[in-house]
């Protein structure tokens, strides 16, 4: 039970992640592999502003400004003049964008892992008899699926949301109903940026942060978000939390538990190979 | 009375490749003007760069007496101008009340895209039928309807048609091209790019034939369904 739960709340900040992969894979047809990095960005910030203000809402708040600049920032700088250019050479941008942040990192605030004590404090709770559950992690699952609604209804029922949908599936045509292709691309890095500065407060619950901070989650997000379906938002939430419940049922197996990543990114291998757009992914259709 | 667009010269490139070799013509305020000619002649070139998808080398475009050379495609649709393009290019996951929302993207006051929706449902009644199915399951002439219908709601003084009649039945053709000639006595002008040329010639005013890249002949339709030169490169059946 309590292993579910964790396993859910890891995979719902997967979740997290890899929707900000697929969203910007969708509409820019692009793998933002700095992505990961955004969230170690998102972390630092949490923990600089707390450690000054020692107030937990600023510091997320913050975090979240800058994760959002910063996504915006990046498009802007390092992808929107490649536009037209080959995706391997956007591929490699991205990684070198995400070497840029890392290495800014590292000659910033050292290589020393910092921890964050915001979501931790709140202790836990036995739920029933001798089940004990950490307030950290309702907490986490509880936001995500918040967030995970918004996002969906904002997708949906807003003009912005049609817009984003018409983006990924036809630049030319948006641009023909008068869609402008360059904001949408712009709203789909600031909406990512915002979920991965998510991401950052709730992992660090897990893990202290450190330059190499959002790689591991970046990564595991990714497959995610294959595993889903790229491209697919409803993809990017079951690929996130199937990866996380995954993970944690593993490690709570001692004989398998070291062999945890391998079997994860197993399970990536084994879906494509059976469906190779993922599990939500769409059909490439020809066009008539 | 200066005409609603003029192109003036226009020169376009794909790369190295080039597709428009100085295109000039006009499109008076009322019009059906049809643009005739072979497969890569350029006649999608000339829709795509009057839209702004495509940006000419070199050369002037002018709509409603502003230079909209340089003008991105999501400005001019605000201009009035709507552009149905090749292939339809429906939004095929999203359902049919959601492409034709996007159609009125750029309008505002909604009791008038209202209005709008209503007028487009009349046109189109299979649409409202179907308004919550997902497009890409719709047969080709209620895809070319959707697309049609979806151009409709930018409110559009001019609009651009490329290949209505592509891939339907002779009846379904026939049919579109009453609607876009109804379309046009509603008081919306037509720039229409066609293989058809013979149903194109039948409603259209005037026409320009086009050649790899150049015009090569132009003037009223019904003097040209009789040119020698056309009916035999084009309207033999």
């Amino acid at each position: 039970m309590v292993t579910l739960l964790d396993g859910l709340s890891l995979g719902a900040i997967y979740a997290l992640i890899a929707l900000g992969y697929t969203m910007v894979y969708g509409i820019a047809k692009m793998l933002n592999f700095a992505h990961g990095d955004v969230i170690m960005v998102g972390a630092y910030a949490i923990f600089t502003v707390f450690s000054i203000t020692g107030n937990p809402v600023i510091a997320f708040i913050v975090s979240i400004i800058l994760c959002v600049v910063l996504g915006i920032v990046i498009e802007k700088l390092a992808y929107k003049p490649l536009r037209t250019a080959s995706p391997l050479a956007v591929l490699i941008t991205a990684i070198g964008v995400s070497n840029l942040l890392q290495g800014l990192a590292q000659l910033i605030f050292g290589t020393e892992p910092k921890s964050v004590i915001i979501l931790n404090k709140l202790g836990s709770v036995e739920i029933a008899d001798g089940i004990i559950l950490n307030i950290s992690t309702i907490v986490t699952l509880v936001l995500s699926a918040i967030i995970m609604i918004v996002l969906t209804l904002f997708i949906k029922k807003t003009k912005t949301g049609r817009a984003m949908l018409a983006v990924s599936e036809d630049k030319g045509a948006a641009q023909l109903m008068g869609v402008n292709v360059n904001k949408i691309i712009m709203i789909t890095f600031a909406i990512g940026s915002a979920l991965a500065a998510f991401a950052s407060l709730f992992y660090l619950i897990k893990i202290p942060v450190s330059p190499s901070f959002g790689a591991l989650p970046g990564i595991k997000a990714f497959a995610a978000a294959v595993i889903g379906g790229i491209g697919s938002i409803p993809g990017a939430m079951v690929g996130g939390i199937l990866l996380g419940l995954v993970e944690n049922i593993c490690l709570s197996i001692d004989v398998i538990a070291p062999y945890t990543t391998s079997i994860e990114f197993g399970l990536l291998i084994l879906i494509l190979l059976v469906k190779p757009t993922g599990i939500l992914g769409k059909k490439i259709r020809e066009k008539v | 009375m200066a005409p609603l667009l003029k192109v003036d010269n226009i020169e376009v490139y794909y790369g190295m490749i080039k597709a428009l070799k100085g295109v000039s013509f006009e499109v008076n305020k009322g019009e059906i003007v049809a643009l005739i000619g072979a497969n890569g002649a350029g006649k999608t070139t000339i829709l795509h760069t009057v839209s702004g998808l495509l940006k000419p080398k070199t050369g002037k475009i002018v709509y409603n007496d502003n230079d909209i050379t340089k003008t991105p495609a999501h400005k001019i649709v605000t201009m009035g101008m709507a552009h149905v393009p090749e292939g339809r290019r429906i939004f095929q996951q999203l359902s049919v009340i959601d492409n034709i929302k996007l159609g009125a993207f750029t309008r505002k006051d909604k009791n008038e895209i209202e209005e709008t929706l209503k007028y487009v449902y009349e046109r189109f009644p299979r649409l409202k039928e179907r308004k919550n199915q997902i497009a890409g399951t719709l047969s080709g002439g209620e895809q070319q309807m959707l697309a049609m219908g979806r151009a409709l709601m930018s409110k559009p003084d001019f609009i651009l048609m490329d290949e209505p009649s592509m891939g339907l039945s002779p009846l379904l053709v026939s049919e579109i091209f009453e609607i876009i000639k109804a379309i046009n006595e509603n008081g919306t002008t037509v720039l229409l790019v066609e293989q058809n040329a013979k149903k194109a010639l039948s409603i259209a005013d005037r026409a320009y034939v086009l050649e790899t890249g150049s015009i090569v002949l132009s003037g009223d339709a019904k003097d040209l369904m009789n040119d020698e030169s056309v009916k035999k490169a084009y309207l033999s059946e």
